[in-house]
């Protein structure tokens, strides 16, 4: 049984002063950066109330703009040029329509909660001011990724965030691994950035606009232009979108960035960073909606494998965080499954729900190591009582995640589930619905291990402080009302929110309520959570039970990550580190330096002969002869006067009669 | 050559010359100064002599009576005050006569010999054409005038210069009775 | 007469002068030679201007300009000469050689 799907509606307004002024949300983060960097030390909070502060009107203002596009709709875009380079017009600005206002809002909240919970997190750390000002980056390129109306201002955001994620991952930098965290996460995103940018450079060559106006116009009337590259650009950015996003195979920075604080990995896997590679689709949708569509076979492979391979990685993990960065990992591939299967809404949606519950879900994991002091669930257990509000927060995070009814997560994965059914992608859906019961089922391995049980630790276990405690609140209520803005036949909000763009969708449609398949995944959650339950709560203190659930040979390939890292290291790394770069570094010291120095040496010679032989032989030489010749001629001369008026008479006589004598004989 | 000594001035001439170039001679080769003064005399007297001979009669009395009477008058005083020594043993010449016989007598060869390629030809008018003292009178307050002033400066100015620089100064006199510099 | 015979024995005392003002030690004998050089040119002056008195009758005039400057010289010069005897208790002109190198 299907409810009526509704049809694509777009009336929008131009957004008035409202949208105008809306690039003050993109600046207000690098003024804090600004600020935290110059003030940040003196400050009681070390720069966190500055952050705090400028997140807070990031997040007024995208509130407002939603409300403004909730209400009356609003489609605006403005654009500076500031470079020409050749035929390439280099411009300036920001969007403001449905998908971005949903974006402003989802990191607006996300970044002013979870910037609140950091103050309280990471008093007293190592390099507080530093790490709100690259966060204040972070937010800042997240902003300038979101806002742009063209490519290029995108692929600036881009690469902003993969370095604020870079310096935000390797904060702990003391440790040699937590560094390198932070260079994997940069170096895997990289490698897929080079996608991006050819994606980038085939697409708006072939349109000779990098304006996403132009070139989805283009797109949505099959515009000859593109008709060549349009499926290798869609590729290309796909790729893109796959580093980010942590897709099979870019996926393996996620894990390993965990290495982070807990802040950071929050709002690194809720709002800001992941997120960025299911935007690119989503705004580039006409580009696969149309023209690119024969590739979106291969999004759908790649998010159903992703979430299937992370999924199961979670089940086997130890450490907290990492359980949910395989789940976000998950997650991710259902977003883009959905969006590669033409459910627009679908993956946008559950990007929405998940924003809040995994971010809480983050938060809460942050609050028990910070009380802990461990990342690792064999030293947590019964935590529930002596951390309530952090139960009950999470508690209401992994039903969401889980997708349990009422609450967020299970609305937007139905939506997904149905997606990928209706259009079909029959096989896909049953491997979601497979991933719905492994989601459950590692959530509620995690739960029951953390805060079932007796604790095994040693720490004084104690709840968090207001300031991190009243975020987490805030969002677990979130978590349970998030979904309730897209319930089909009830209320559609925001479907019509993100579908109001400057370029009608061709053919879309919102699903409707698929009845059999959202109690099949129903089902499947519930029966994850009772596995669980019975594995790793009634018996949870023996090893016995742990023991059990190793399945052979699963278990190893799981824990070794499906030894792809190792394939990373093999095969990239060590023959780049080895023979590459050692032939680099005989060229540089032998060659290159080699002709520099002979260089020096060339100069020393001749300017070891010039001094010695032409100056201080030769040129000196000559200086000195004149000057002692002329004061020898001047002590000879000087006899002359001895001072005897007689013998002077003698000379003047002597030489009057001489010049008389010549003047007589010569005329 | 014979003409020459037909005439009677020139017999004059003669007979002064000789006394003229002895005294001159011995001025410049005695030792004792007080007769290279007195050999001076004789020379100025042999000159005014011959200026007499040329007809120049106020002009050889005016040698005379200003050259031997009061130059010479003041030689003599300069040879009394500076006590020169005297006696065998001093040598009144420094070494350098050889130097000065050869500049001497390049000098007067020269001179001869442009004097006489000059003026070989040329005459004096005898003793019977003497010139008027009134006519020298005449031209010195005349034509002459200007130098005639000039001549009296100088002579002013050699007296206050003289007076000046000969006098005792009674200042220092008291400090070092007769002292050297 | 000739005018020649003025001018060779005129000659003939400027060189003697000349010889007497390089050679003598004694200042005042140095004077003296320079007294000869003068008369030497009185007897040239006078020695012209009988040559010339039909032209120029001026000569005589110059001789008497001449021995009064020369008078005032030597009145100079033997003032010159005391002092220099007052000073250093000799009148050797070789003595006289402060100004050298």
């Amino acid at each position: 049984m299907v409810f009526a799907a509704e049809e694509v509606m777009v009336h929008a307004t131009d957004g008035g002063w409202l949208a105008q002024w809306a690039w003050l949300i993109v600046v207000a983060p690098f003024v804090a950066m600004v600020a935290i960097v110059f003030f940040g030390k003196r400050m009681p909070r070390k720069g966190g109330e500055v952050a705090v502060g400028a997140m807070g009107f990031v997040f007024v203002y995208a509130a407002a703009l939603l409300i403004l596009n909730i209400t009356k709709g609003v489609i605006y875009q403005h654009s500076i040029q500031v470079a020409q380079l050749g035929n390439v017009s280099v411009e300036w600005g920001w969007v403001v329509d449905g998908l971005s206002t949903m974006m402003y809002f989802v990191v607006g909240i996300l970044s002013f909660l979870v910037f609140t919970y950091a103050i309280g997190y990471m008093k007293g750390d190592v390099r507080e001011t530093w790490f709100f000002a690259a966060f204040s980056l972070f937010v800042g390129s997240m902003l300038v990724l979101v806002s742009a109306p063209n490519l290029i201002q995108l692929i600036v955001g881009w690469e902003g965030v993969g370095l604020s994620s870079y310096l935000l991952i390797g904060h702990y930098w003391e440790e040699k691994e937590n560094s390198s965290a932070g260079m994997k996460a940069f170096y895997t995103n990289k490698i897929a950035d080079v996608g991006l940018i050819i994606g980038a450079i085939v697409l708006g060559t072939a349109v000779g606009s990098f304006r996403y106006s132009d070139i989805l116009d283009a797109a949505a009337s099959n515009s000859s232009v593109l008709v060549p590259v349009a499926v290798l650009g869609g590729v290309l950015l796909f790729i893109g979108a796959m580093g980010k996003s942590a897709q099979f195979p870019f996926h393996v920075w996620l894990p390993d960035a965990m290495a982070g604080p807990t802040p950071v990995s929050s709002l690194m896997h809720a709002a800001t960073m992941v997120t960025a590679g299911v935007y690119l689709v989503a705004r580039m949708y006409p580009l696969y909606a149309g023209m690119a569509s024969d590739m979106r076979v291969l999004i759908v492979i790649i998010g159903t494998v992703t979430l299937l391979i992370a999924g199961l990685l979670a089940i086997v993990q130890d450490d907290l965080k990492r359980v949910l960065a395989y789940s976000t990992v998950s997650q991710l591939g259902y977003m883009v499954a959905a969006l590669g299967a033409g459910g627009y809404t679908a993956g946008l949606f559950h990007l929405w729900t998940h924003a809040f519950f995994k971010g809480l879900l983050f938060l809460t994991a942050g609050s028990i190591i910070h009380a802990v002091h461990s990342n690792n669930m064999s030293d947590m257990g019964g935590l529930r009582k002596q951390m309530p509000v952090t139960f009950w927060s999470f508690t209401s995070a992994s039903l969401a995640l889980v997708a349990i009814i009422p609450f967020a997560g299970f609305f937007s994965k139905d939506e997904i589930l149905a997606t990928l059914g209706n259009n079909g992608y029959t096989w896909a859906m049953w491997i979601g619905i497979l991933g719905a019961f492994i989601t459950a089922f590692y959530m509620g391995r995690a739960m029951f291990l953390t805060f079932f049980g007796s604790y095994k630790g040693e720490a004084h276990v104690h709840e968090s402080p207001g300031v991190m405690a009243v975020p987490m609140a805030i969002l677990a209520v979130a978590s349970l009302i998030a979904g309730w803005v897209n319930i089909p036949g009830v209320y559609e909000g925001f479907h019509h929110w993100v579908t109001g763009r400057a370029i009608a969708f061709p053919s879309f449609s919102t699903e409707g309520f698929d009845v059999p398949v959202m109690l099949t995944g129903l089902g499947f959650a519930l029966a994850g959570i009772i596995v669980a339950y019975f594995v790793y709560f009634r018996d949870a203190e023996t090893q016995q039970a742990r023991d059990r659930v190793r399945i052979p040979v699963l278990w190893p390939l799981l824990e070794h990550k499906y030894y792809l890292d190792d394939l990373y290291l093999a095969t990239l790394i060590n023959p780049i580190k080895g023979p590459i770069a050692r032939a680099v570094n005989w060229t540089n010291s032998y060659i290159i330096d080699g002709i520099v120095n002979g260089a020096g040496v060339v100069a020393r010679i001749l300017a070891r002969f010039v001094y010695g032989d032409l100056d201080q032989k030769g040129i000196d030489l000559a200086v000195n002869t004149a000057a002692i010749v002329t004061g020898s001629a001047g002590g000879q001369a000087r006899r002359l006067q001895t001072g005897k008026v007689q013998q002077y008479a003698a000379m003047t006589v002597a030489g009057a009669v001489l010049l008389v004598i010549a003047i007589v004989i010569f005329t | 050559m014979g003409g020459w000594f037909s005439e009677a001035s020139n017999w004059w001439f003669l007979l002064i010359a000789v006394f003229i170039a002895f005294s001159a001679l011995r001025v410049v080769t005695a030792t004792n100064v007080v007769h290279s003064a007195l050999f001076l005399v004789g020379a100025l007297a042999g000159t005014a002599g011959l200026f007499l001979l040329l007809g120049a009669q106020f002009v050889a009395w005016v040698l005379v009576l200003v050259y031997i009477g009061a130059v010479i008058v003041l030689f003599l005083f300069g040879i009394m005050i500076t006590r020169a020594p005297t006696g065998p043993k001093v040598e009144v010449d420094n070494p350098r006569r050889g130097f000065a016989a050869t500049a001497a007598i390049l000098t007067f060869a020269v001179m001869v010999y442009s004097s006489v390629s000059a003026f070989g030809h040329m005459e004096v008018t005898t003793v019977g054409t003497g010139t008027a003292t009134d006519l020298i009178g005449s031209q010195l307050m005349g034509r002459f005038v200007l130098p005639f002033e000039a001549v009296s400066f100088v002579l002013l100015a050699a007296l206050v210069g003289g007076v000046t620089l000969a006098r005792k100064d009674t200042a220092r006199d008291e400090t070092d009775e007769g002292g050297t510099a | 007469m000739s005018l020649v015979q003025f001018l060779v024995l005129g000659a003939f005392m400027f060189s003697l002068g000349v010889y007497g003002l390089l050679v003598r030690r004694n200042a005042v004998m140095v004077l003296l030679a320079i007294e000869l050089m003068l008369n030497a040119v009185n007897l040239n002056l006078i020695a012209f201007e009988a040559a010339l008195r039909t032209t120029f009758a001026g000569g005589q005039i110059f001789a008497i300009f001449a021995i009064t400057v020369a008078a005032a010289e030597v009145g100079i010069g033997l003032a010159i000469v005391l002092l220099i005897f007052r000073n250093r208790r000799s009148v050797n002109v070789d003595e006289l050689d402060v100004m050298r190198w």
